[in-house]
């Protein structure tokens, strides 16, 4: 029966590769996580610094489109004041949201932007807005939230009209 | 040989087995649980073949005619997933179940009771797929891949397919872990790793890649279980998650597995080209390196499949080049099989129709991959019908027409009856030509902007749409007739008795025993005489 011993042994060699296995998938999200940190991408919901060269290219005027949206039937009312608006690179800029909680108890929710075309969001320098934070709005609350940022200059002379949108989430459980 | 023969001469009476129902239920014989893998593949390929002709049905005109876009997306969703888990790989499993013993040399699979709970896995998980449909909010939708935030939001009809991927990532797992034992312990004296077939090696290096990944899938489905239903946010935004991360999960697993069901359809087409073109394998020592080669650099090309989510330059220039970078040992896999069929004596019986027909059409298929490595072709194909040509032709005319060649090679075998010629010619000319027809025009509509997935097209389409459903209908009608005319009746001995080498040219071990296998075989090894003549003409040293 030293067969059989010869491949209990091999048994015991490989039962922990799909356990470490089962484990790197895990692993991967706080690797990806401090991946993400160190090269500076996917930050998108932390300030930027702000551009060095703040000279306003006063030449070049693109147009900027502003969205909303709710999601998880979220009992809210959220819109931009003004949904287009002229700017030029390198100017500051300041939008404001409106946010109405319509239902009887306080919600949190977390905003996360995105962009079209989705490579413009490497030229959006966020000075300040209300996605670096969860919002946590009390029963019919209305509350005006500004975001406050610059085009950066190097913006692709192809891009004339960016989409800047935000998703609201509900917090819920624990993280709320 | 006639002494490796003379063993099996008390097989049947000495161990009694159980016989009816049970002796499929308690299956500890590497034969009985590789018939139950082959006929369970084959039945998921069926459903899984009903639910690509609903797909079909719809898309014949533009509009919406027979299905609600929320069925549609279930028929996508769960074709994708069937045919996948329950058909191609149960299929190369079970082949492996069979052949391997028979193949090396050895009595069993290492470990028997396992391989039958292995097998038993499958069918509870197929059955949780399947009734997925009647739940509320139907089954899973969120196409084979499971993308979140699709997947976090789903009905009741995910949490089902969530099980059932757990339970059948298990199986897989068991599967793997036998295959490897197997080889690498119980392999007959003499045959060292540079002298086993090549089914065998690939087999072995697909059960290694399956260790390594199964686990991950089944972690990515864990973290949307409980994302769905304990408060995580692995990705949720709202918490702090990302549901990109999903794919970069996903497909850390998704793009091995592609390779777990490519691999062993190189290993039998590896068998078989040899035998009809009566030369060894040519450039054996490279196949074996290639096929290593690329299960290594399966596990660093997942980003090909997400060069549409912003991913930064730098990345998509390394997944583009380590993806072409696959192209070499492939292409050196391709050059060899034309090799080895160079100058030889060829003759074209089923399964070497079915060889030569998935080196052509597996090889198309490839390049068409090329195409989509190219970071910006690839956003412009990206979700279009062009993907689901290009993973057709290596998955349907790639993992399936080989699994039609082993099935035609080793049915003699398998059942001690020949196959009808004529008809397994047929069932290969009419399923070649179907295929084409079906998924030949996916090319164009691809390039022309069709989206995958979507149960209504724009009119332009139509055309095009009209040929692939047709195609598709008479590819579904081959399998049938394949299963009534081909498999059953030579199962029944319609076509009289098969001897012990049907074919003429077979350098291998399992052709060493009577037709049909008995029951037990190789309960005392094959000589090493024997071992090293195969071996030797096999391939060239």
């Amino acid at each position: 029966m030293d067969a059989v011993a010869q491949n209990r042994r091999l048994l015991k060699k490989l039962l922990p590769i799909p356990l470490l296995m089962f484990g790197f998938g895990y692993a991967m999200i706080p690797f990806y996580k401090a991946f993400c940190e160190f090269t500076g991408i996917n930050s998108l919901v932390k300030a930027d610094a702000a551009p060095l060269n703040t000279r306003i290219d006063s030449a070049r005027q693109i147009t900027l489109e502003l969205d909303a949206n709710l999601r998880d039937q979220l009992p809210w009312r959220f819109k931009p004041l003004q949904t287009s608006l002229k700017v030029h690179p390198g100017q500051m800029v300041r939008v404001d949201y409106e946010l109405q909680n319509l239902s009887g108890h306080a919600i949190t929710g977390q905003a996360i932007p995105s962009y079209g075309p989705i490579n413009a969001a490497q030229y959006f320098r966020k000075l300040e807005c209300f996605c670096f934070k969860r919002q946590t709005i009390a029963a019919g609350e209305k509350r005006l939230m500004p975001v406050v940022f610059v085009v950066d200059r190097q913006l692709p002379a192809d891009m004339n009209t960016v989409t800047l949108s935000y998703t609201f989430f509900e917090v819920n459980g624990s993280n709320g | 040989m006639t002494a490796a023969v003379h063993v099996h001469g008390h097989d049947d009476h000495s161990h009694a087995h159980p016989t009816g129902l049970m002796r499929w239920l308690t299956a500890t014989n590497h034969k009985d649980i590789g018939t139950l893998y082959l006929w369970f593949a084959f039945s998921m390929f069926l459903v899984g073949g009903v639910l690509a002709l609903m797909i079909r049905l719809e898309l014949f005109r533009p509009g919406l005619q027979f299905f609600r876009p929320e069925l549609f997306n279930q028929f996508t969703t769960l074709h994708g997933l069937i045919m996948v888990f329950g058909a191609i790989m149960p299929a190369f499993t079970g082949l492996a179940n069979w052949m391997l013993p028979l193949m090396i040399g050895a009595p069993d699979m290492a470990f028997a009771r396992m391989n039958n709970w292995s097998f038993w896995l499958l069918p509870p998980a197929a059955l949780l797929l399947l009734i997925s449909f009647a739940v509320p909010g139907g089954a899973a939708a969120a196409g084979w891949t499971m993308y979140a935030p699709l997947s976090t939001q789903m009905g009741m009809g995910m949490d089902l397919t969530i099980f059932a991927i757990h339970i059948l990532g298990m199986s897989s797992i068991m599967g793997s872990i036998n295959i490897v034992t197997t080889v690498l312990n119980m392999r007959a004296p003499g045959m060292t790793l540079m002298k086993m077939p090549m089914f065998a090696w690939t087999s072995l290096i697909t059960a290694y890649l399956l260790i390594a990944v199964a686990p991950v899938l089944a972690g990515a489905v864990t973290m949307v279980l409980t994302d769905r239903h304990f408060g995580t946010s692995f990705f949720k935004a709202a918490g702090g998650g990302d549901p990109v991360m999903f794919q970069h999960i996903f497909w850390f697993f998704g793009h091995p597995e592609v390779y777990i069901m490519a691999l062993p359809a190189f290993g039998v087409v590896s068998q078989i080209i040899p035998t009809f073109a009566r030369k060894p394998l040519f450039g054996y020592h490279s196949m074996v390196y290639a096929t290593s080669s690329i299960a290594l650099l399966s596990f660093i090309v997942w980003g090909h499949h997400m060069f549409a989510t912003g991913m930064p330059a730098a990345a998509q220039l390394f997944f583009m080049y380590a993806t072409m970078l696959i192209a070499v040992p492939t292409g050196v896999k391709v050059f060899n099989w034309i090799a080895t069929m160079w100058q030889g004596e060829m003759t074209f019986e089923t399964p070497m129709l079915f060889a030569i027909g998935f080196v052509c059409l597996f090889t198309m298929g490839g390049f068409s991959g090329l195409m989509l490595a190219i970071v910006p072709a690839d956003i412009q194909y990206q979700d279009t019908y062009f993907v689901v040509a290009h993973f057709h032709y290596v998955l349907v005319a790639g993992a399936l027409f080989s699994l039609f060649a082993a099935a035609y090679y080793w049915m003699p075998k398998w059942t001690g009856h020949n196959y009808p010629e004529a008809r397994g010619k047929l069932h290969f000319w009419w399923s070649m030509i179907a295929f084409n027809v079906t998924f030949f025009p996916m090319h164009f509509l691809g390039l022309a902007g069709m989206p995958r997935r979507i149960p209504d097209y724009a009119t332009q389409f139509a055309g095009f749409n009209e040929v692939a459903s047709l195609g598709a209908f008479a590819f579904g009608l081959a399998q049938v007739y394949f299963l009534f005319f081909v498999a059953i009746p030579t199962i029944r001995g319609k076509f009289g008795k098969a001897p012990d080498k049907p074919w003429e040219g077979v350098t291998t071990l399992e052709w060493e025993v009577p037709s049909p296998a008995p029951f037990h075989t190789w309960e005392t090894p094959p000589d090493e005489k024997l071992v090293n003549e195969l071996a030797a003409r096999q391939h060239l040293h």
